[in-house]
């Protein structure tokens, strides 16, 4: 009820370390990895940092719908099938014959079509989402091996599509490759979409309480199929950067993707319980990620110890979240 | 137990407070939302640590470290909301934390014996131990609640705003149950908004006003206006104002509205300028009339005409677009979105005049929620700040504001002043009366019979499900609407 005054500074005061967090967050890994003398000098060339860039576009990409589908209360496990099946709809379409126009079209509606089904079952019948797409996440799996034939399938050399994540001249910074700019760019638009517009607002309207937002009029069913469609079309998206990447559409590939991206997400900041989380957050947290990733390789780790590290982050990260929540509530 | 004293310095929340309960005595704790209140009861209760000032408890210096610690001091505290565990049966409830166990084996027989006289205790025995709570009536819950403190035999019980979701014939339950309490020696401190029940159970009552204690004496000797005056500081001059207001042309008409499982028949007319009231007992259908009117439940019987047209689909989406609004019962959990900002809960409805090209403007849209919170006399300190942080006064305002940034022409209030100050209450009601002399609809659900018999024009009693005629406000006396919210016709129309 009566909130004494000094209580209600150190809310502000979390308010700020909420904002501020990722970036701090970054800064903190970087700093760390720099205290290794032979690290340091090669952490900050040109030509590590595009390396780092383009390790994140993916996962940034991905992190963008995931952003507006864990803001509104959900969550979605699929993403790592999606990218793969996305990645082995592309190099087909490219096998075929389709132009590269086409081949972007087809490939990022089919990711939409797979986030239109996961809304669907989602809303249409009440179901949670953990477990739709946790499903999901098998189906689309084997529809991407069946579609594949169960092995690779390779670009045509010379696939202008493979410019989009190429590393034209590795020592220096720029030219940055097109996929960098383009998560750039889809990232200020989601970003504003979720600020700014109506869409926007009413997920974290839904996310915050649901109840209160079918109250309030908001079609509730009709804009999570929406949220899940419309984050589906950019897990399309990060499908064409994964064909562009290793110029092929592989089944198998992003294994475990959903769970980095799910963790680049809390990590900006994001709410598991929906209502809160921002975009710039979720890109850092992206960068988070692969920074220890590239970090951890130039320190000669092994693949485990990587793999423990990340895992150890994200539960610091998630318990950040708790505490700030705990905090919240008082 | 001789006293329980306390007094502070420096905190903002209580400045100087002294409370002194003697034992079996029924203290009644009165003030405004954010008074201090529920801060001072929190230090009793071991929630938090007083800065100055000393407590003491049977003569003794007593600091609760922690709630544990004040509870096997015996201090027992039942909070606004009840905290229960939904899916344990009552049984399970009653003894959380007190299971009689060897070993870690928990005596099942012994645990029902010690639950069934907890309930035995209270006259309740016919709560069956093996349901589940959340199977229970609100009303059951607080009891199974009561009969939990008193398990641990405790010397203080303390009852924050118990009776706030409780209807007339629930209290009087839990006020004779109170009264047995009070015979064993158990102190209670009584916390309530509503005065006149305050001076029904209480022996002895405090008031705060900002956090300092400024008045305190014997309940049967106090002028319950006076204690407004201290409560407020100022005078009330008129709780229930009238506006007056003439009756226009129908709006909204239900005719034998069914829902599954309520309401069964539900009939009535609402003209434009008029405050139809609904009163009746908790679970007798009132709630799901309203929601069924809007559309959040469905019809499976009966018609719903607004302004003499019946929809043919009925979602709450065409029902805000057609100017009807509803304020939901339960605040916190469908009423507002708690986590997010005053201007975000304002203006949700109707973003339309914010924008442009589909874009939201964060300045226009802040200044339109500043512009209601000035309106409404919210104490907020920026639109920007949290719905959770307010008290729940102000938290009602801000939902109420939503409707009228929605220029809603229907109003329809499920218990708009359920746990909420005098001050905002008489706020609530001036701005309904106003409304209404503005030709706005509303139906105005309640369990508190002065308000509704004080603000309304026209009056019906739900009973399981079923409404009664609906008759004017001056045909009804207190008595007779209980007797038809219990179900006893024949004395209504005496």
């Amino acid at each position: 009820m009566t909130q004494p005054a000094v209580s209600k500074k150190s809310l502000n005061v979390f308010h700020a370390i909420n904002v501020i967090g990722p970036f701090f967050g970054l800064l903190l890994v970087l700093g760390l990895f720099s205290l290794n003398s032979e690290v340091r000098p090669y952490l900050f060339t040109g030509g590590n940092l595009k390396i780092i860039l383009l390790q994140t576009v993916i996962v940034a990409i991905g992190a963008m719908g995931m952003t507006m589908i864990i803001v509104s209360g959900g969550i979605d496990l699929s993403v790592g099938s999606v990218v793969a099946l996305t990645s082995v709809v592309g190099a087909t379409l490219l096998v075929k014959g389709c132009s590269t126009g086409v081949t972007i079209v087809l490939t990022v509606l089919a990711g939409g079509l797979i986030g239109l089904l996961n809304g669907l079952v989602i809303a249409g019948f009440g179901m949670t989402p953990f477990i739709v797409t946790l499903g999901m996440m098998g189906v689309v799996r084997g529809a991407a091996k069946w579609l594949a034939g169960n092995q690779t399938v390779n670009t045509p050399a010379g696939a202008p599509l493979d410019h989009l994540m190429a590393r034209v001249s590795p020592t220096e910074l720029f030219p940055l490759p097109p996929g960098v700019w383009i998560a750039a760019g889809l990232a200020v638009i989601v970003a504003v979409v979720m600020r700014q517009t109506v869409f926007g607002r009413y997920l974290f309207a839904i996310g915050s309480n649901e109840a209160t937002a079918r109250l309030c009029g908001i079609r509730v069913r009709l804009q999570k199929i929406l949220t899940y469609a419309l984050a589906g079309l950019l897990f399309g998206v990060a499908g064409l950067m994964q064909v562009s990447r290793l110029t092929q559409g592989d089944p198998t590939v992003a294994i475990g993707l959903e769970l980095d991206i799910i963790a680049a997400v809390v990590i900006g900041g994001a709410s598991l319980n929906g209502g809160t989380g921002s975009v710039l957050g979720s890109m850092i947290g992206a960068l988070i990620m692969a920074v220890l990733r590239n970090g951890s390789n130039q320190m000669g780790w092994q693949n485990y110890t990587q793999e423990i590290i990340i895992g150890i982050v994200i539960i610091i990260a998630v318990g950040l979240d708790q505490l700030r929540q705990s905090r919240m509530r008082r | 137990m001789t006293a329980v004293q306390k007094s502070f310095g420096a905190t903002h929340a209580l400045k100087n407070v002294s409370l002194e309960v003697a034992q079996g005595e029924v203290h009644v704790l009165i003030g405004e939302n954010g008074a201090g209140k529920s801060t001072l009861m929190k230090i009793l209760s071991g929630a938090c640590h007083p800065d100055a000032g000393t407590v003491e408890l049977d003569g003794r210096p007593f600091v609760p470290g922690d709630p544990l610690h004040a509870r096997r001091s015996g201090i027992a505290m039942i909070y606004q909301e009840l905290t229960l565990a939904p899916y344990l049966s009552v049984e399970e409830n009653i003894l959380l934390g007190e299971e009689p166990a060897r070993f870690g084996w928990i005596n099942r027989s012994r645990r029902r014996e010690l639950a069934h006289q907890a309930l035995a205790e209270l006259h309740h025995e016919n709560i069956p131990l093996d349901a589940h709570v959340r199977s229970r009536t609100l009303a059951e819950q607080q009891i199974v609640e009561i009969a939990r403190a008193l398990i641990r035999e405790p010397k203080v019980l303390i009852m924050d705003e118990p009776t706030s979701s409780l209807t007339q014939v629930d209290t009087r339950n839990l006020f004779a149950v109170i009264g047995r309490l009070r015979q064993r020696g158990v102190s209670i401190i009584y916390i309530s908004h509503l005065l006149e029940e305050c001076g029904q159970i209480g022996d002895r009552y405090t008031v705060l006003r900002d956090g300092e204690s400024v008045a305190a004496g014997d309940m049967a000797s106090a002028d319950l206006r006076q204690i407004i005056r201290c409560m407020v500081g100022r005078e009330i001059s008129e709780i229930y104002p009238r506006t007056p207001h003439a009756l226009g042309e129908p709006v909204l008409e239900v005719r034998a509205l069914e829902g599954r499982p309520k309401p069964k028949s539900a009939t009535f007319t609402l003209r434009a300028g008029e405050i139809l009231g609904i009163a009746g007992l908790v679970g007798a259908g009132r709630t799901e009339t309203l929601r069924s009117c809007f559309g959040l439940d469905r019809i499976e019987g009966g018609a719903v005409l607004v302004q003499s047209k019946e929809a043919t689909y009925r979602t709450p989406a065409q029902r805000l677009a057609g100017g009807m609004g509803l304020l939901s019962e339960n605040r916190k959990e469908e009423g507002l979105m708690i986590s997010r900002s005053l201007a975000d809960n304002l203006t949700i409805t109707r973003y339309a005049p914010l924008s442009s090209c589909g874009f939201i403007r964060r300045g226009r849209q802040r200044r339109a929620a500043q512009e209601w919170m000035d309106r409404l006399a919210v104490r907020a300190r920026h639109p920007e700040q949290m719905v959770g942080e307010l008290s729940g006064g102000n938290q009602q305002k801000i939902a109420l504001g939503r409707l009228l940034h929605h220029q809603a022409s229907v109003f329809l209030l499920d218990e708009p002043t359920r746990g909420i100050d005098v001050g905002s209450k008489a706020q609530i009601y001036k701005l309904i009366g106003e409304l209404a002399g503005q030709g706005k609809s509303i139906l105005f659900v309640s369990s508190y019979l002065p308000e509704l018999l004080g603000i309304c024009d026209t009056i019906g009693v739900m009973c399981r499900g079923v409404l009664s005629e609906v008759r004017p406000a001056d045909e009804w006396t207190e008595h007779m609407i209980i007797a038809a919210a219990i179900g006893q016709t024949g004395a209504a129309t005496a």
